[in-house]
């Protein structure tokens, strides 16, 4: 928290474009006959965060780290637990119907599957019409005709136009999913895994692709991926998240020549090298993720950790800046 | 060879260059499991003779001249004569006639209580699977209780507290009594699609609750509804003339097969005049049959993993 103020007051000359702060989102365990609740999934715990305009951060951890939550309760799809969510200078966390509408026109979203992610009831040119009916009061001619150029500029046919979900490939069907979340000219995109259902081929098409278009509408993303080499190939800056906190934050470049958090260093560890590359020694984490429910007093990753000490199960660490635009959570930097 | 050919920037996901070509015309879900439908001949040969009965009750006026409630004292239980092509019944009435009259009643009975159902069910369904939390569990529990009614008695009660039941009425006890089914089909199916992500993606973009249900629920659940609704058509029908029969349906002198039934109530004319029973038995069994076949193909149509049976 103090860490957090004392690097808005550092950086307040920064253009933000989405400020969280001390967001959590806890799931309540429903038990017992009378289905109270006996506990919480604490699946996004005090995340702060913030995104500079027109940079993409990226956002790494393993299955369940919270992420996707991370990523959702931002959009508002998920209502937060605590915390706040600044986009553009304003307070949208408790924002509701009309004025989230607005907002929407802004902060768009690409998800995961391309299979779920699209109607498979609705042609391509109903499905990227559809933000255009929805937000704005232009004519059906208008609306097609930018329903043409968004298909142009993200490499798809315009004679397949009529055509359904089904009758496109995976990373076609991505191309139409980003064609539906630019159509509205968003400033914010967050990116759901948007690569990870995809062959290697076809996900540096699709990466190559967002990157041109963040060029071209100057767009912001928060990637959220669990592939390492992904994220690395496009963000600029990088989060770790572990059980719902973040470990590290840090330059792209920082992060993945000398990552600082054990955990990070554990993960990038793990990045299997081809050919000449020099191999890094590799850590073996030990055990399983623990429990979001229940989880360790303390730091969250001390329990697989090779370096914990003592003071990691007493206190929690906080995002600490360490300098060169890096912050991490861990006791192994306390400032002495 | 035609690898040489390849413009450098071809992509793999990407064939471009012919935008020129006209627009192709994708097939939806729904037109994809129509074409299988039509593959099913049990089906098709079902819709064609659904479609001929109900030409032919359409077509009463021109087919008979008989008045199907005109009785004639003097000349009733006659056999089959030209005159009478399937002989007269107790009262003098013509048979025939009232066979294709007493057709239009059982399917307008059976198809207005369907939609009466439908339209209840749909609606009861996707709030309680939509909204889900505390406005689900009145509507669930409410469902529940209108399944623990016996629909035999509600109508025998119905039936006997009012003073003339019209078709109307008849409909309205049906669908009332028997929409929980649906409802529950509905609500199921939205549960599950609650979930997808392209229903969190409508709501990214800031769609309306109306609109989310209207572009992307219903027509995602559109084969369960469909394949429900049909078949409840073909239980309406049965009940109708099931009620009819026992005397607790339409009333006389309105004909519907049902209560032409209730003439083999006597064993005279069971034994000695099975033109006066026979036809209007066999119209509920073919028709009903042939609703249960359409049903099934598109229950097949709609869901191919279901289990095709022989």
């Amino acid at each position: 928290m103090i860490t957090a103020e004392k690097e808005k007051q550092q950086k307040t000359d920064e253009d933000y474009i989405l400020e969280v702060n001390n967001l959590k989102k806890y799931f309540p365990i429903k038990g017992g006959i009378l289905r109270r609740t006996v506990g919480h999934v604490k699946a996004v715990d005090d995340v702060s965060l913030n995104i500079v305009r027109g940079e993409t951060l990226g956002i790494v951890g393993e299955s369940g780290s919270g992420k996707t939550t991370l990523g959702r309760v931002i959009l508002k799809l998920l209502e937060p637990t605590e915390g706040q969510i600044v986009f553009e200078n304003e307070d949208i966390t408790n924002s509701k119907n009309r004025k989230m509408r607005d907002i929407r026109k802004d902060l768009q979203v690409v998800f995961q599957d391309p299979y779920a992610s699209l109607n498979p009831t609705m042609s391509v040119q109903e499905l990227i019409e559809e933000p255009l009916l929805v937000q704005t009061d232009l004519s059906r001619k208008e609306r097609l005709q930018k329903v043409e150029e968004m298909l142009d500029k993200v490499g798809l046919r315009k004679s397949d136009q009529l055509k359904y979900p089904h009758e496109f490939s995976g990373g076609q069907r991505q191309r139409i999913s980003i064609a539906r979340a630019l159509v509205l000219n968003p400033k914010f995109i967050v990116c759901d895994e948007p690569v990870s259902a995809l062959d290697v081929s076809i996900q540096a098409q699709v990466l190559n692709l967002m990157a041109d278009l963040q060029e071209e509408f100057n767009l912001t993303y928060l990637f959220i991926s669990h592939d390492l080499s992904v994220v690395k190939h496009i963000s600029d800056r990088v989060a770790v998240m572990y059980l719902g906190r973040i470990a590290e934050v840090a330059p792209k470049k920082a992060i993945y020549e000398e990552p600082l958090h054990p955990y990070t260093q554990a993960l990038l560890s793990a990045i299997p090298t081809v050919g000449k590359e020099k191999k890094r020694e590799k850590i073996i984490l030990e055990g399983d993720l623990p429990s979001p429910s229940n989880p360790p007093s303390g730091c969250p990753f001390r329990t697989r950790c090779p370096q914990a000490h003592d003071l990691c199960s007493q206190v929690r660490p906080d995002l600490q800046d360490v300098g060169d635009g890096r912050l991490v959570a861990c006791h192994l930097y306390n400032e002495k | 060879m035609e690898t040489k050919e390849l413009p450098k920037e071809m992509k793999m996901d990407n064939p471009q260059g012919d935008d020129n070509k006209k627009i192709k015309k994708g097939k939806t879900p729904f037109q994809l499991a129509m074409g299988r439908f039509m593959k099913n001949k049990a089906a098709v040969i079902s819709v064609v003779v659904l479609l001929l009965i109900i030409v032919a009750v359409i077509a009463a006026p021109l087919i008979t001249s008989h008045d199907p409630t005109e009785s004639n004292l003097r000349n009733i239980e006659k056999g089959p004569s030209s005159e009478h092509y399937l002989g007269t019944d107790s009262s003098g009435r013509d048979t025939f006639a009232r066979m294709l009259y007493g057709g239009r009643v059982s399917l307008i009975v059976g198809f207005s209580a369907m939609i009466f159902t439908l339209v209840i069910g749909v609606i009861l369904g996707s709030i309680a699977g939509y909204y889900g939390g505390r406005v689900d569990s009145i509507i669930m529990r409410f469902a529940d209780m209108m399944l623990i009614l016996p629909f035999l008695v509600l109508v025998l009660v119905v039936v006997s507290i009012l003073p003339k039941v019209t078709i109307g009425i008849f409909v309205a006890v049906i669908a009332l009594t028997s929409w929980p089914g649906l409802t529950r089909i509905v609500r199921g199916s939205y549960l599950s699609l609650r979930e997808q992500e392209f229903v969190l993606g409508a709501k990214a973009i800031g769609a309306r609750d109306f609109r989310i249900i209207f572009k992307h629920f219903i027509p995602n659940a559109i084969g369960p509804i469909v394949v429900n609704a049909t078949l409840m058509m073909a239980s309406y029908i049965i009940a109708e003339s099931a009620l009819s029969f026992i005397g607790f349906g339409i009333p006389q002198p309105t004909p519907t097969w049902g209560n032409m039934l209730s003439e083999a109530q006597s064993i005279r004319i069971l034994q000695n005049n099975p033109e006066a029973w026979i036809p209007p038995g066999l119209a509920i069994l073919v028709t009903v049959l042939c609703i249960n076949f359409i049903g099934d193909g598109l229950r097949d149509a709609f869901d191919p993993k279901s289990s095709k049976r022989s």
